[in-house]
């Protein structure tokens, strides 16, 4: 689970986070090795969402560590728009900048976080959006869009910021079922690319095609880990096989 | 109609210079009141308790009370505290306070109108919370908030009207003056109140054009995900 020189590019240690009484999150510890596709599972509100806002700051963590890159990114006065230039996230709703063309929700932090000249970032943003085959929708806006297509451009415009690590919640889960393919195959494509992934999801079918790791989550703590054909085929816990037979009759 | 064409003669240039002063009044209490509006907007949106409550203050009050207890209280009772304020200076501090009240209110609304997930995204991209403001929130909360603002443009045109009590010579000023001069106030009040309605109008196509150049599919009146 790490790379030749031995470090993964994000460890995750004891997080904890609790919203009041609720503890969502007590105590996960995993590692993520430079270029590992990791997908997550789990039955709903098991915390896998907060865990991965948690893991780029937007959710601050009540307890533990997490390194990016050997960095203690959970420390004091550590810079967070610095983190989450270096960790891109893909949300569910998709939260395209609803003002804006697909170029534009790519360019935008381009221009005003890295600072690009309008060009350059014009440029880049036209790229990205080729990467996800949206290049010919570039001047539509996110209304104008299917929510595939939509998908689309928000993985593009976490990629425009050259992130070492794409987060992933839930991507297809707010799509319809015959719009989830085109997001899927970018992803794949990334994974290919040899993009660092960490991935929640319900995709059982891409969990087992793309992923190096599964981890299945409940009730905020990590039931079992290891690769997909373990988990499917011959899980050590009996509640992860409970889980992926439920849903891999469903799915 | 000779009648008609010597009496429009006698009070269409007083009325004209009212109407000049009104307008100007009406875009620098706008102005002035747009700053003061966004300010207190964000103030209570992103300002934390102190800075929140303290702008949540300034809207009660000024939406709370009557347009010309206001300009009273700032014009004769400022003096009284040590704050001389000349009557044109004290008029539109009135009215871009005022306005400011009411704008206030209406990019609030626009700025909670605009989903969590707006500043979500762009924090995840890493922008400090003042330039997601500014970029990301402000943009579409101004456009959600644009159909407010008409209505306060063309109030404020009206509203304007009470600072002829402090001897301002705006539109209604002038009409106080024909009025009296002339023993026929009903015809003057009849002129002037077509004078207003012809402002109103404009101001009313004029913002129609502005919404069509800043429409966005998706993004009219705070639809849209």
């Amino acid at each position: 689970m790490t790379d030749a020189n031995g470090k993964p590019i994000l460890r995750v240690e004891e997080l904890r986070k609790s919203f009041g009484d609720a503890q969502v999150l007590k105590g996960v510890t995993f590692e993520v090795a430079p270029r590992e596709v990791i997908v997550i599972v789990g039955p709903s509100g098991t915390g896998k969402s907060t865990m991965l806002q948690c893991i780029n700051l937007l959710i601050r963590p009540n307890g533990g560590h997490i390194w990016l890159e050997g960095q203690d990114i959970t420390a004091p006065r550590t810079n967070v728009d610095h983190v989450r230039q270096r960790m891109g996230m893909v949300f569910q709703e998709f939260n395209l900048f609803n003002h804006l063309t697909a170029l534009g929700n790519v360019s935008l932090g381009l221009t005003k976080v890295l600072g690009l000249h309008a060009d350059q970032a014009r440029k880049k943003a036209m790229w990205e959006l080729e990467r996800v085959g949206m290049a010919e929708h570039a001047s539509k806006y996110p209304a104008q869009l299917s929510g595939g297509q939509k998908q689309r451009v928000g993985i593009a415009r976490a990629l425009g910021m050259d992130p070492h690590l794409m987060l992933f919640d839930e991507p297809t889960s707010a799509l319809d079922p015959e719009l989830t393919g085109e997001v899927l195959s970018v992803m794949r494509k990334l994974a290919q690319e040899g993009m660092t992934m960490l991935v929640v999801s319900h995709e059982m079918s891409f969990a087992r095609e793309v992923a190096d790791r599964m981890i299945f989550m409940e009730h905020g703590v990590i039931i079992e880990e290891g690769p997909p054909d373990q988990l499917f085929d011959c899980p050590r816990q009996e509640r992860t096989h409970q889980f992926l037979g439920t849903i891999s009759l469903h799915g | 109609m000779a009648d008609i064409a010597a009496y429009l003669q006698r009070v269409v240039p007083s009325l004209l210079s009212g109407t000049w002063v009104t307008l100007q009044y009406t875009l620098l209490a706008l102005l002035l009141g747009f700053i003061l509006g966004l300010a207190a907007a964000l103030a209570r949106v992103y300002g934390g308790a102190w800075l929140g409550r303290g702008a949540g203050i300034y809207i009660a009050a000024f939406r709370g009370t009557p347009l010309l207890i206001q300009l009273f209280v700032i014009y004769y009772g400022l003096p009284d505290v040590g704050l001389t304020l000349p009557r044109f200076h004290a008029a539109l501090l009135t009215l871009a306070l005022n306005s400011g009240a009411y704008q206030a209110e209406y990019f609030r609304g626009g700025i909670q109108a605009i989903g969590a997930g707006q500043m979500l995204a762009a924090r995840a991209i890493g922008m400090s919370r003042t330039k997601a403001v500014r970029y990301v929130i402000l943009p579409q909360a101004l456009r959600v908030a644009l159909p407010s603002w008409s209505n306060e443009m063309v109030s404020m045109i009206k509203y304007t009207a009470v600072i002829f009590l402090v001897a301002i010579p705006d539109l209604m000023g002038q009409a106080k003056i024909l009025a009296s001069v002339y023993f026929d106030p009903i015809q003057v009040y009849l002129t002037v109140g077509l004078f207003y309605l012809v402002l109103v109008g404009a101001a009313t196509w004029l913002l129609r054009a502005v919404t069509r150049h800043f429409e966005i599919p998706g993004l009219a009146l705070g639809r849209g995900s």
